[in-house]
């Protein structure tokens, strides 16, 4: 079922980077659609505070997507969410990007900001004990573990600190990182190491969820030895990163090592008038504000690529 | 007062909830708080107001004590993430889920508990 519209620009993801593009697309009257696999803001709605956007003394993430998602509708901007894109066909000078319940739309251009999403360790059990005993949201879920013991998992920024929060809960919380030393900041790894309540076991990895109805045990591998140890348990909090969400992507875009799309200062990818903006990028710094900034580029030169 | 800033309909207390599945063969309820979890919920619930008109969706703060009818279903036992999302048939619990899903999770058990076949084998 092929769209009979072809839109000036399809942008795929509805983060922070692809409603600016959304805003600047279709305020310069572009025809603009954005296809959004997931619910829009993106990692932003993650964000319980904003305190450094310019221009907005606080506020949340939810509030900020939401502000940013009507001012791109009032643009005419088309927003489609919560849908599954199948396949991607941008050599060609009509771009066409394919769902999975087989509706299809054409573009000019396309920017790609599908942003990220928390890697999950893909063990066995880990969808089976999801609400289950496993969480990936300390905030959220925190309390369901009051007085129990749990296992963070993870030793960045995330994992160190949301380690420390969760002691609030639970009566013991054992940090599991695959490697020897910590990526964190340095203080929020004396924060945890100053808490009683944390213990740490590194160079090792989780190899599987067990349980019934709900998670009993984990089994776990000690990196340098092999050896494979069990651990009683009444959670788990994986905070092993995030990871880019250009798998689909792979067959069809440049991407580095790391499955990041590389782009020149201008988000131009290596195929003419495909952009990218966004989490998904191979950069260093990932912000709100950064993220805003690329889908601002990358909508300038869609346009500039279209009027040429 | 109203805890959740969504756009599906908000029920606060148990006897809305009550009054709502009473009134309604097919009724999907979100539990949950304006989290990361929850909320990509909330957004494809609203999603598919659009598309299920035989479904009525609506959202509950976790927090308000009103909430406990939900937070004590015995179907909710051993969840332990939220939102705590509650589907019902004829005004009783046909499923139950905990934590985060997607769409795919959630409009096949909206095609599987409230399917035409469903009801007609009800």
């Amino acid at each position: 079922m092929i769209s009979e519209e072809i839109f000036d620009v399809i942008i795929v993801g509805g983060g922070a980077a692809g409603l600016t593009a959304g805003i600047y697309s279709s305020r310069a009257h572009l025809s603009t659609l954005i296809l959004n696999e997931g619910a829009i803001g993106g990692q932003m709605v993650l964000t319980d505070e904003i305190a450094n956007y310019p221009g907005v003394e606080k506020t949340n993430g939810y509030l900020l997507a939401s502000i940013m998602k009507n001012q791109a509708k009032q643009f005419g901007c088309k927003i489609k969410s919560n849908l599954k894109i199948q396949a991607y066909y941008l050599e060609e000078k009509i771009k066409r990007v394919v769902l999975e319940d087989g509706r299809e739309f054409q573009s000019r251009s396309v920017i790609l900001s599908p942003g990220g999403k928390p890697r999950p360790l893909q063990i066995p059990g880990e969808e089976q004990y999801k609400g289950g005993g496993i969480s990936y949201c300390a905030t959220c879920d925190g309390e369901f573990f009051t007085g129990k013991e749990i296992i963070v998992v993870g030793g960045g920024n995330s994992a160190l600190e949301e380690a420390v929060a969760l002691t609030t809960y639970a009566k013991k919380v054992t940090i599991v990182h695959q490697f020897d030393n910590f990526q964190a900041f340095q203080l929020a790894v004396d924060q945890a190491k100053l808490n009683p309540k944390i213990e740490f076991i590194m160079e090792t990895e989780l190899r599987s969820f067990n349980g019934n109805s709900v998670l009993k045990e984990v089994s776990m591998e000690h990196l340098p030895s092999g050896l494979i140890t069990t651990k009683n348990i009444d959670g788990v909090f994986i905070f092993a990163g995030y990871m880019p969400n250009t798998a689909d992507l792979e067959e069809t875009i440049a991407l580095n090592q790391r499955k990041e799309i590389i782009v020149d200062s201008d988000m131009k990818t290596n195929i003419p008038g495909v952009f990218a903006a966004g989490d998904c990028i191979a950069k260093k710094y990932r912000q709100v504000t950064t993220a805003v900034a690329d889908g601002t580029i990358a909508s300038l030169s869609a346009a500039e690529y279209i009027r040429s | 007062m109203k805890m959740l800033h969504t756009n599906v309909q908000e029920i606060e207390t148990a006897a809305e909830l009550e009054k709502l599945i009473t009134e309604n063969d097919n009724v999907m309820v979100c539990c949950g708080r304006m989290g990361p979890m929850c909320i990509p919920v909330y957004d494809l619930m609203e999603e598919l107001e659009e598309e299920r008109e035989d479904v009525k969706f609506a959202v509950m703060s976790f927090d308000t004590p009103e909430a406990g009818i939900i937070r004590n279903d015995e179907a909710c036992r051993g969840f332990m993430g939220l939102p705590f999302t509650m589907y019902y048939k004829k005004g009783k619990v046909a499923h139950a889920t905990s934590s985060i899903q997607n769409m795919q999770q959630v409009a096949s058990i909206l095609d599987a508990q409230f399917s035409v076949s469903n009801v007609e084998n009800a």
